[in-house]
């Protein structure tokens, strides 16, 4: 439950088709509002997702939002110390997969929503802070408790973005990096990126169905 | 019925004391996980156990009942859990947590029905999560190894003997009418299973391999758990940030860590 209201609000943040715009002008907390509000609102009036079609959540998944998120510095962390290693065509694979495995799970996770609501931590930062964690809580209906969810931030010349999601104290990042490890260990860095496309593939064929 | 717990404990733990022996030499050299070849193997059985029982029913109960049900029922068990919670924010050297745990028994066992509702939470008075083996590491206790246990899951050497402590020190199974017991363990089961319904889908998919991704899970959190939320930045896996040690860790990880223990 915990993952899944995660991923559900993560693939909110995602779809944000107005906020984009403005992003870079946004504070940190407002932008997390402001674009994970405005997404439940899409969510809760899409008929198509809400009756599990995947596909359509992924193209506005890909359409709309990836703007938000640094999947290069998330790549980068995931993978860890072997990302140095890494050639230019194989971080750019490596980006590609990992992003495209996050965006399929996300897009699962949303056609799942069913009456969640999020509220927000209150937020403190620092003047000339670059590095900072925006604290949101899901409410999901008929659980006992809300669902902690974080979203690790940093500023660059386009404004700021999300380069780490923690839910329930767990960072999604840093859970795949001892699988990573493990694969690089095994096949090297082209064996960890194929067995990203083949995870791809058999989660693009059970969608299909 | 005490004792009768006791000792379905003494022998997990001879289970797990064995297996850890014989596990021993299954590693694939992650230095949390010495036991992995074991581990592994539990985590396979426990999965079964799962998919042919727990997870129907659990599914059913999620089908059948209306939210606000599933909601009063999560809320009694977990009232009588606050008490508990409260003892061990007490251990843990947190004084006002530990009021705050028993002010939410008290309001919510009668304001809230038995606890049906958490008026608590409504008036501001936050849900912890606390057991012994949190309580242990506070104290200080390293975390050993990471051991999957039958039945009860994922859990680390010093969370293993926290649970023997949460399992002996549970209200639920205090209960003197053994029917009534049964009752209410297997409803907390089920209402437990059922929140996790969706989640299992999602870490499905998301994960290379789920037996290492609920692992990394299960390390990570309870890492923050303990320290409230607010862990120090430091990386499980790396032992520094930039994670350029975690080779030197995996090749020497069963007796570093048997060293340890």
């Amino acid at each position: 439950m915990r993952l899944f209201a995660f991923l559900l609000a993560s693939a909110s943040f995602f779809l944000s088709p107005g906020v984009q715009a403005q992003a870079k002008e946004l504070a940190p907390d407002a932008l997390v509002k402001s674009v994970t509000d405005e997404v439940l609102d899409i969510i809760r009036k899409d008929k198509d997702i809400k009756a599990g079609n995947t596909q359509r959540a992924i193209e506005l998944v890909e359409q709309k939002v990836l703007p938000h998120f640094n999947f290069s510095r998330m790549t980068a962390l995931a993978v860890g110390r072997d990302w140095r290693q890494a050639t230019p065509e194989q971080q750019k694979a490596l980006t590609e997969e990992f992003r495209d495995l996050l965006v399929r799970t996300y897009s699962n996770a949303l056609t799942a929503y069913k009456n969640e609501t999020v509220d927000y931590r209150p937020f403190k930062m620092k003047a000339g802070e670059t590095d900072v964690t925006v604290r949101t809580q899901i409410h999901q209906p008929g659980a006992r408790q809300p669902i902690k969810l974080d979203y690790s931030l940093e500023k660059n010349g386009n404004g700021w973005k999300v380069y780490d999601v923690v839910v329930a104290d767990v960072s999604l990042v840093t859970n795949y990096r001892s699988s990573f490890a493990t694969e690089i260990r095994n096949g090297g860095i082209d064996g960890l990126i194929k067995t990203l496309k083949a995870k791809n593939s058999s989660l693009e064929a059970a969608n299909r169905k | 019925m005490k004792t009768g717990i006791t000792r379905q404990f003494s022998k997990l733990a001879l289970v797990v004391a064995a297996a850890g022996l014989l596990g021993g030499c299954a590693t694939s050299g992650n230095p949390k996980d010495p036991i992995e070849g074991f581990n592994r193997a539990m985590f396979g059985f426990n999965e079964g156990l799962d998919k042919v029982i727990i997870k129907p029913v659990a599914t059913g109960y999620e089908a059948v009942l209306p939210d606000p049900i599933q909601t009063g029922v999560a809320n009694f068990f977990s009232n009588i859990a606050d008490l508990m919670i409260g003892v061990n924010n007490l251990l843990q050297g947190k004084p006002a947590q530990a009021a705050s745990d028993a002010g939410r028994v008290l309001v919510n066992t009668t304001m809230g029905f038995l606890g049906i509702i958490d008026v608590a939470s409504s008036m501001g008075m936050e849900k912890h999560e606390e057991d012994v083996g949190q309580t242990f590491g506070r104290w200080g206790m390293s975390d050993g190894a990471y051991v999957v246990l039958p039945f009860f899951g994922p859990r680390t050497a010093r969370d293993t003997i926290g649970l023997a402590f949460d399992v002996y020190t549970d209200p639920v199974a205090h209960v003197d009418h053994i029917p009534t017991r049964n009752v209410l363990l297997t409803t907390r089961l089920i209402s437990d299973r059922a929140e996790f319904l969706k989640a299992d889908k999602v870490i499905e998919e998301a994960a290379l391999d789920k037996y290492s991704y609920v692992r990394d899970a299960y390390l990570q959190r309870r890492r923050s758990l303990i320290h409230d939320g607010n862990p120090p930045k430091f990386d499980p896996y790396s032992g520094s940030g930039d994670g350029k040690s975690a080779d030197a860790q995996g090749e020497g990880s069963t007796a570093q860590v048997a060293a340890r223990n």
